[in-house]
Order: structure tokens, then sequence, then C-alpha cells
């Protein structure tokens, strides 16, 4: 079970980066728990400063932008 | 899972060789297309069963003219800036004016605020990734006055549809506030008055993220991203925008704008910024307003002081900041721009 967070504040962005960890991940076969940080203290304490922002068990894969869809199935599998 | 193999297929699964030869293609179609507007806007305002030179028909032909006008051009630039500005990042940005209390700090914030891609929503991130990593809160405001002041869609906009002059004035003016008032913030020592939880955070963890290998490809679907997001979000306020500049172009008689935002008048230039400050709208929005107002007559520091307030100050982006400014600090900053602005408008009604 792999713990995804997705910073960013509620811009349509980040919910499109939510829907397609969830779709790649059920894709995939890989069980995720994707959690919604939306707290602007808790993304800039995770080092966030463009949003959304994408943490995998607690590590830091990305920022700024929609991910790139190979990108975000690398991030998924390893 | 089954045969992954044939999944690969990204939203944009051209080939490289493809977007070589589109991109060029699609400005060659633009550039074409721009040169038709007025035969065509003329043409179409003909079928209309007005007279050409009737208020109706001003009106009309303003609108028709305007709306491929500005949508082309918003498309152009819009993309053209993504690409640009995916050499950019905040990132990026923050390492390099971490290490920047000088003076000159305050213009080079300015200067990659136009050129750092964020977008209203992630402000506060920002802001606390750049105070988290010791860079000056006066260059922190620089930094993020000039970003909407002296954004590329305005300045793009004011240079199609008003003229190059007028662009440049803006430019100017629009950089040189965003650098004094951040300078002016930055001597005011007003650290304290930020949210205790800001100023309580020490030197925030940096994101470290590899850096991403972009090839041109890959840059130029970004400009084309940016297009889809932005376009497909503001042509609502746009539309508005003409439709408002259409009405006064058409049916407002100059003796009334003389009297309201002509030069003489020394309360127009307040009242422009008091207008502006809680109008909410974006530069795509507000420059064919502009387009309508000058062509009437109204004074170019009226219409100047209008078009930043209108664009550099909202508050709902005052209500994003209250997260880690207090109000009186929001206070502060609102009234150091304002002036600026004021400074700005009254500065060419009396020299034009």
């Amino acid at each position: 079970m792999k713990t995804v967070k997705v910073y960013g504040p509620g811009c349509t962005r980040c919910e499109t980066t939510e829907a397609m960890i969830k779709e790649t991940a059920s894709r995939l076969g890989i069980e995720v728990n994707v959690e919604k940080v939306a707290d602007a203290k808790s993304i800039a304490m995770a080092g966030v400063m463009s949003t959304p922002g994408i943490s995998v068990d607690g590590k830091l894969v990305h920022a700024g932008g929609l991910p790139d869809a190979a990108k975000l199935e690398g991030w998924l599998r390893a | 899972m089954t045969t992954e193999t044939h999944e690969h297929h990204a939203p944009h699964g051209l080939p490289d060789w493809a977007w070589y030869v589109g991109v060029p293609l699609a400005a060659l179609v633009w550039w074409l297309v721009y040169g038709q507007l007025i035969p065509f806007s003329e043409w179409a305002t003909s079928l209309f069963p007005v007279a050409r030179d009737s208020h109706t028909g001003e009106a009309i032909a303003f609108f028709i003219y305007d709306v491929p006008k500005v949508l082309l051009l918003l498309t152009g630039i819009v993309f053209v800036t993504g690409v640009l500005r995916s050499w950019f990042s905040p990132e990026k940005t923050r390492a390099i004016l971490a290490g920047k209390n000088q003076i000159w700090g305050y213009p080079f914030a300015a200067a990659l605020g136009v050129l750092t891609p964020f977008c209203s929503c992630s402000s506060v991130p920002l802001f606390i990734g750049f105070i988290s990593a010791g860079i000056p809160l006066g260059v922190t405001f620089s930094f993020l006055i000039a970003g909407p002041m002296v954004g590329p869609v305005g300045l793009g906009l004011l240079y199609g549809l008003v003229g190059w002059e007028i662009a440049t004035i803006y430019l100017i003016f629009g950089f040189t506030i965003a650098t004094v008032a951040g300078f002016i913030l930055g001597r005011m020592g007003l650290e304290r008055y930020l949210q205790d939880w800001v100023r309580e955070l020490n030197a925030g963890p940096v994101g470290d993220l590899p850096e991403e290998r972009l090839s041109l490809v890959d840059r130029l679907k970004i400009g084309v991203e940016q297009v889809r997001e932005i376009v497909g979000k503001v042509w609502i306020w746009v539309l508005i925008g003409i439709g408002i500049g259409a009405a006064i172009h058409g049916y407002v008689p100059e003796e009334m704008m003389l009297r309201i935002m002509g030069g003489e008048a020394w309360w127009s230039v307040p009242a422009a910024v008091v207008v502006g400050v809680p109008m909410y709208t974006n530069a795509a929005g507000v420059i064919p307003i502009v387009e309508a107002l000058l062509g009437k007559g109204a004074a170019l520091g009226t219409t100047l002081a209008f078009m930043m307030s209108v664009i550099a100050l909202s508050l709902p982006e005052m209500i994003i900041l209250k997260q880690v400014l207090t109000l009186r600090l929001i206070a502060i900053f609102l009234a150091v721009v304002s002036a600026g602005i004021l400074a700005t408008g009254f500065l060419f009604n009396a020299i034009l």
C-alpha cells in the first residue's frame, strides 16, 4: 500500500492530478491511499512551492503542473 | 495486469516531426488569419440590418473585430510565454534570489516575477517558500507585484490593441512600481506583521526535486497545454470585457468621457483606483475596455491607473494572502502599491 499525497489549495489542476493518480493506480493494479493536503502551512512545510505537488511514501517527486502520465506510472511502480 | 505496452498513449502522442512541422504551420495560419480581421469584421457587420455609422453599428463592429483579434493574440501570447517559462520555475527563482540582499535584488525579483510561471492559487506556498529560504520580505513583494502587473498577456494585448507606445510606458512604469514598492516595503521592517506561524517557520526544507530534462518538443507541449488551460478559463472574461468595450465605443458620448475620465478632473485618478481594485478580472478582460476608453478620449494617466489597479490589486488575492499576512500588513501593502499607481496616473495626466 502506497501513500500518495497531493499538495494543492484545491485548484482544478490539483483535482485533475488526484483523479489521474487514482486512475493510473487502478489501471496498474497498485493499491494507493491518496491524501489531499490543502492547508497552506503543510504545503509549504513539505517544500512545495508550485502546486500541485506529489509525494509518494513521504518522498517529494513532483511540483508544479499536471504530472506526465508516463512519469506518474514510474513513481507508482517504484 | 494485462498488456501494458499499448497503453502509453499520452494525450499528445504525436511524433516529434509533427511538432516541428505543426507549430510553424500553425504560426503561419495564425498570421494569415490575423491579417484578414478587418475585412472579415466589416463584412460580418454589414450582415446586420443597422447602419454602419450608427451607435449600434459601431458597437457591433467593435465586438466582431475584437473577439477574434483578442482570442488570436491571447493564444499566441500564452503559447510563446508557456514555452519561454518552461526554462523557469519557482524553485530555480528561489535559489537565484536567496543570495541577493543587495539593492538590485529588487529589480531582479521583479524581472523574475514576470518570467516565473506561477498561478495566484499557489501564491501562499510560494510566499512561504521564499521567506523561509531567507529572501527578504521586500524582495518577495517585488516578485509578487510584478507577476500580475507586467504579465505578458496584458502587455501583449496592450501592444496589439492600443499600440507599442502605451505598452512600453505601461511596462516601464509597472516594473518601476513593483521594484520601488518592494524596496519601500522592505525598508519598513514589516516582518513582525507576518502571521505568527510564518515567522516561527525556520528555513523550510527545500524540495530537492531532480531537475527535469525537457526536450524542445516537451516545451512546445507545455505551451499547448497552457493555451488549453488559460484560454479555456479566461475566454468568458474576454467576451465580457469586449462587450463592455463595445458598449463604451458605440454609445458613450465623448463629452461625457472627457468630463469623467478627462485629464482636467483631478479626482478621476483616485476614483479609477477605487473602482479598479474590487474589480476582479484579468488582463485579457480589461484591455478591450482600456482600448475603448482611450479611443473615446479618456486621459492616459487615469486609464493607466484603472488598468494597473484592476490587474495588480485584487480582493480575492488579498484574501488568499490573509493566510500569511496580517490585515495591517495587507493594508500597508495596498497603500504603498496604490500610491505608486496614483503617482503614475497623476504624472501622465500632468505631462500629456
